[in-house]
């Protein structure tokens, strides 16, 4: 019934510097389907998306939209031909109205009132049509992220987005929120609209997509019908080998408790409470995860437990040495008491971009006597010492002196990793270990987790992706606004279980309890 | 490189085949630049009416910082030029140090004495100019209160103004002569608007004619006093067809000509090293009667302008120096 | 993944984009030349000449770039901390007060040989002082260092003529400048010192304070990439939020490199104070703290750029001089508009050919890539 092709791509090739983003790429999608396009990080998929939505323009191919050949020379012209996209980070202007968001740039004569009118209609309508309510006149610095994603949408539908790109649209969703944007794909879809979805999770392409293209080092390696198809194939066709889904780990040889945190509250430089009263323990020999959608609180309590922010009341007890707002800590000292971290975003906090790797490679570790002389800091030591991590992780290339920004994000994250555990800490504090890292480095990754969880060391991960939780906690602390709402042994956890928890109130939180 | 030789020997040439007589002059400005609507300019001028007369060129420097004026000083000596004019007593410590060097180089400062057996000092009597357009303003008040704006708050600047206050004085022994100052630095003599501002505020407080001796920022003076309907005295250049009717006179000092005669004295052989006093009767100072002030100068006020002249001439009267001793008490 | 991350081979970025760059100010200066009747070809002979041509030239030029080499470095220090010190005029002449203070007070006291050295550091230390107030008020208030170098620059201008006005003025003199030094605190110039090894060169204000910029190259080399200190500096300036993480303190960080700065700009106080004018005086330092921010910046704040940078600037001034004492219908403004044109071209419009170079290299390169993709 599908037979009207909306995007033809044919033998389409981009290049960046030395790079070549996407090498003669063919894709074909049907009209009014939803079309998965997976790969790894790196793989290209990304700038593919940005070429057909007008950012980028391809080097050499050919690009049909509904039949008719195009050449985008920007995103006006390309939602002009129907094209409309919903970014990773949302394009919107928080203190601005939702009408006013829509409106944006296309504001229609001279005078906003005339445009507005027209545009509240027409909004009201498509809404209606599509399922997809949301509030006009709301401010959009107070709606959720997942209704702000709704507002993106509905900002390229109005456009005339006949053909809609999302790109990873529910990495920054709850389980509940993304089982709602589905249900709103679902229905664009039933209205004939078509959808291309860009995502690493396979269970998201397995759970909505029609179809599925599969992208590996700039090119297309495969195109499956996705009920024709398996997660474990479609893994193997994204890594070029087979790969292993789930971690196997021994039963939890648990000692006492290196991190003991008691009633714990921070708050941020707003002065709004981002941790609130927060009591739990991590023993040696155990990994306990913190799930929750980001922004709940995961951040600031592993900057308070790593020294970066201050504990404004209650206390830590970090490998036998308190901390309070009596006795602040900080993150060097935090260091010498045998705690690592391996933060969050590792572009904004674990390493300089701009620094060579060697020098990426002691960041926090600066000061050591290994390759600090009095005076002088021996580039060659540090060089070697950069060598010697990069060999224990397998980071590459192996070449200390390459810029940090220039690895893929799996190498970048392996040579932080390295950079921490190497220096064999009691304690490691794991943010986000595997974001945009690549299905074989994830892999890698979580092995290394658990070998040092084997050894007996605590290990506190924070994370919000659930499979992830799931599969190399020991125990799942759920953190929703600041609170624990909830601890569930990972063995018996199940998303759907997390998922509520993430979004529970104080009143379910007795009820869980 | 070899084509610089063709180049340097050509000028070179152009400077020893100069007309006339066996002179190369040069002059040195300060660094507010030869176009500075004053002191240089008036300099520029007078370079500008020897070379039209003689057929003379004279080579100019115009520096931007200190090390540039030494510079352009030795390298003019280096090029033999001679005699070389330093402009203003900024000059001093420069020309010190290149006629202590080039001791063959005939050196004339203006404004400044350097005490060297190859320089030529002109200095000239403002204080007795100035006492002449003092005693003029006074004549002319009806409020018996009159102004004085200076420029850079120096010996040389309150030597104009004791003189003026002098004048006045001598004129009407009753009149309050009020003083102001722009700044402290060499910017004091290219601020107009702050000149402007202070004018307006005597004007406000009741005198009806204002001397400005500001260089660059009497245009701001003169301009106050034509917008209140009051009387402005120039300085330096005869300044009276700036604001006709409202200029009352100018205090004329005579650097152009002090340059046009060093260079003259030096093509006739009769330079010679000396503290030269361009004073009232050397006509080095003198005030301006001129068609655009003819109507505001009764001809009571200008035969009692020829008596005081007469008199400072004569050394009867005694015009105290602020520069003899930094202190105006006569 | 824009383009403008991308990678060019580093003698593109760093010696051909310079190169186009100045010929580029260079065409636009024959253009002007034409225009104002001058032979360009006779007007860059005079300007080579003049900075290189006899030794009194060279001695100019490489006077000047001891300035420019200070400022330069100055500006560079703060740069690698992600600062942008727009205060190095203040901090130069607050460096020539700190100089000038130290042989006004001690010159009658002590040995020349002595006082020298407490000169340099006095200026260092006035530099630096100008330099912390600001430093500070961005390390621990949040006052942006743009606004209040810039504002340091002003006050340091009034102070400095508020003490030669009515405090360090010699009385003798009509100008606002202080007496001049005995000659035993005056640092030798090069004429001198080579006239020692019974060397003859011509004499020019090129003191030894020349080595002194050249030392000071040397030590921010050291300092910003062989230090475990420079890599804090660096760390901040980079990614503040990694410092934090890193357990470095960015307000001590901002702190130490603004002193450092502003101790490098007060040199120009020591070339000029204690190697020229040997007197303090208003204005000594007029355009060299501007200038250091273009050098910097074309010096791609590496000592080896800025000394290069500097060189072209020290070529421009006394070229530049050159020129308007050769020819009569160049003015100094007009030497003016040759270093801004230099200024815009190196500095405002530093990328403008840097599409277009990447352009001509990926095509150049392309057949190449390919293969190496698919190897």
């Amino acid at each position: 019934m599908h037979s009207d092709i909306a995007i033809e791509l044919t033998d389409v090739s981009k290049r960046f510097g030395a790079v070549r983003a996407n090498d003669k790429v063919n894709l074909c999608v049907e009209s009014g389907t939803i079309h998965g396009i997976v790969g790894e990080n790196g793989a290209g998929k990304s700038t593919l998306m940005s070429i057909l939505y007008g950012f980028y323009q391809y080097d050499t191919g050919h690009i049909e939209v509904f039949g008719k050949a195009q050449y985008f020379n920007n995103s006006r012209e390309a939602l002009a031909a129907g094209v409309g996209m919903v970014h990773q980070h949302f394009m919107l202007v928080e203190p601005f109205t939702v009408l006013e968001n829509v409106m944006l740039g296309n504001e229609g004569g001279k005078l906003l009132k005339e445009g507005r009118i027209a545009a509240e209609t027409e909004l009201k309508r498509l809404a209606n049509e599509y399922g997809l309510a949301v509030d006009l006149h709301a401010r959009v610095s107070s709606l959720s992220v997942g209704l702000q994603q709704r507002v993106e949408i509905l900002k390229a539908l109005y456009r005339g987005a006949k053909i809609l790109i999302l790109d990873e649209p529910t990495g920054v969703l709850t389980p509940q929120e993304t089982a709602e944007l589905f249900r709103i794909l679902e229905s664009l879809k039933a209205q004939g609209v078509t959808i291309l979805l860009i995502t690493h999770k396979l269970q998201e392409i397995m759970a909505i997509t029609d179809n599925v293209s599969v992208m590996r080092a700039g090119t297309m390696v495969a195109h499956r019908k996705t009920s024709e198809t398996s997660k474990e194939d479609i893994a193997e066709l994204m890594v070029g080998r087979k790969v292993l889904l789930q971690v196997d780990k021994i039963d939890a040889n648990v000692g006492e408790a290196l991190i003991k945190v008691d009633n714990l509250t921070i708050k941020d430089a707003q002065g709004v409470e981002r941790v609130k009263q927060v009591s739990f323990e991590v023993k040696a020999g155990e990994v306990v995860g913190i799930a929750g959608v980001s922004g709940n609180g995961q951040s600031e309590l592993l900057e308070a437990l790593s020294g970066i922010t201050k504990v404004n009341s209650g206390s830590m007890i970090i490998n036998g040495h308190e901390v309070s707002r009596k006795k602040p800590a900080s993150p060097e000292r935090m260091r010498i008491r045998g705690l690592a971290h391996v933060p969050e975003d590792r572009h904004h906090m674990g390493m300089v971009t701009s620094f060579s790797a060697s020098e990426s490679s002691i960041l926090g570790y600066h000061n050591d006597k290994e390759y600090n002389g009095r005076f002088i800091m021996s580039r060659s030591k540090v060089r070697d010492y950069c060598r010697k991590l990069m060999d224990a992780f397998d980071v590459r290339p192996r070449d200390p002196d390459l810029k940090s920004a220039n690895f893929s994000g799996g190498n970048q994250q392996k040579l932080i990793l390295a950079r921490e555990m190497e220096r064999n800490p009691d304690i490691l504090l794991v943010g986000q270990p595997t974001r945009g890292v690549d299905i074989g480095a994830i892999e890698f990754i979580h092995r290394r987790i658990i070998e040092m969880r084997d050894a007996g060391k605590a290990i506190l991960l924070v994370s919000v992706e659930l499979e992830e939780i799931i599969s190399v906690s020991d125990r799942v602390l759920v953190m929703c606004d600041g609170v624990i709402t909830g601890e569930v042994p990972a063995a018996e956890a199940t998303e759907r279980e997390l998922g509520l928890l993430m979004t529970s109130s104080d009143a379910q939180k007795e009820v869980v309890a | 490189m070899k084509r610089f030789i063709p180049v340097v020997a050509v000028a070179g040439l152009m400077l020893s085949n100069a007309m006339a007589a066996d002179i190369s002059p040069a002059v040195v400005y300060d660094k507010a630049g030869k176009n500075d609507k004053s002191f240089n300019e008036a300099v520029y001028h007078g370079i500008t009416k020897f070379t039209k007369d003689t057929g003379i060129k004279v080579r100019e420097v115009e520096p931007t910082n200190e090390a540039q004026v030494g510079q352009g000083l030795s390298k003019l000596a280096k090029r033999k030029s001679s005699p070389i004019v330093g402009v203003g007593f900024s000059m001093a410590s420069a020309v010190e140090k290149a006629a202590t060097e080039y001791p063959e180089t005939k050196f004339t400062i203006i404004d400044m004495v350097v005490g060297l057996p190859n320089v030529q000092s002109i200095v000239f009597a403002e204080h007795e100019g100035s006492f002449l357009v003092g005693a003029l303003a006074a004549m002319k008040s009806t409020t018996a209160k009159v102004g004085f704006v200076g420029g850079m708050d120096i010996p040389l600047i309150r030597k104009f103004s004791c003189g003026y206050e002098q004048g006045a004085k001598y004129q009407n022994k009753d009149i309050e002569v009020m003083s102001n100052m722009i700044g402290s630095t060499g910017a004091a003599f290219n601020n107009p608007s702050k000149g402007g501002e202070l004018a307006k505020s005597q004007f406000e407080k009741g005198a009806d004619v204002v001397f400005s001796a500001a260089g660059g920022s009497g245009a701001g003076v003169y301009q106050a006093a034509k917008d209140l309907g009051k009387y402005a005295i120039g300085v330096d250049s005869n300044q009276n067809h700036l604001q006709p009717g409202t200029m009352l006179t100018s205090m004329v000092k005579r650097v152009g000509e002090a340059a046009y005669v060093s260079f003259s004295e030096a093509k006739e052989g009769t330079w010679k090293s000396e503290i030269k006093v361009m004073d009232l009767k050397a006509g080095g100072v003198d005030w301006a009667l001129d068609d655009n002030n003819r109507d505001l100068v009764t001809p009571d006020m200008e035969k009692r302008m020829g008596e005081l002249k007469a008199l400072i001439i004569s050394g009867h009267i005694k015009v105290h120096d602020y520069m003899s001793d930094k202190k105006c008490e006569y | 993944m824009s383009q403008s991350n991308s990678e060019m081979p580093f003698w593109m970025d760093a010696l051909l984009l310079p190169f186009l760059n100045i010929m580029t100010a260079f065409v636009v200066m024959v253009g002007i030349f034409l225009v104002i009747g001058v032979d360009p070809v006779e007007a860059g002979e005079i300007l080579l000449f003049g900075a290189f041509g006899y030794g009194e030239g060279i001695g100019y030029t490489l006077y000047y770039m001891t300035n420019f080499v200070f400022t330069g470095l100055a500006v560079a220090v703060a740069f690698h901390a992600g600062l942008f010190n727009i205060g190095g005029e203040g901090q130069a002449y607050l460096g020539g007060l700190g100089a000038g203070l130290v042989c006004l007070l001690l010159a009658e006291w002590l040995p020349g040989l002595l006082v020298i050295p407490i000169a340099i550091l006095g200026a260092a230390l006035f530099g630096a002082a100008w330099a912390y107030i600001p430093a500070y008020l961005q390390a621990y208030r949040g006052s942006h260092i743009v606004i209040t170098t810039i504002m340091f620059n002003f006050l340091a201008a009034s102070l400095m003529v508020y003490l030669m006005v009515n405090v360090l003025n010699d009385p003798s003199k009509m100008s606002p400048e202080s007496v001049t030094f005995p000659d035993s605190v005056w640092l030798p110039q090069m004429h001198e010192l080579f006239a020692m090894f019974g060397v003859e060169i011509e004499s020019s204000p090129l003191n030894v304070s020349i080595f002194l910029a050249l030392l000071a190259s040397v030590f921010v080399w050291i300092f910003i990439w062989y230090t475990r200190w420079g890599y804090q500096l660096r760390t901040t300036g980079s990614n503040a939020s990694a410092a934090i993480y890193a357990g470095i303190k960015p307000p001590r960080v901002i702190v130490l490199s603004m002193c450092i700065s502003g101790a490098l700009a007060g040199m120009v106080g020591v070339n000029e104070i204690l190697g020229v004018n040997h007197r303090l005086m208003l204005d000594f330092h007029v355009g060299y703290g501007f200038a250091g921010i273009a050098v910097a910046l074309m010096g791609r704040n590496h000592p080896i750029g800025i000394i290069l940078a500097a060189l072209l600037f020290g070529v421009l001034s006394q070229g530049g001089q050159e020129l308007a004492f050769e020819m009569s219908n160049i003015t100094r403004d007009i030497v003016v508009v040759m270093q801004g044109l230099v200024i815009l071209f190196c500095g405002a419009l530093e990328f403008m050919y840097r599409p277009w170079l990447m352009k001509l290299y990926l095509a150049s390169k392309g057949e190449n890539n390919a293969q190496e993709v698919t190897s």
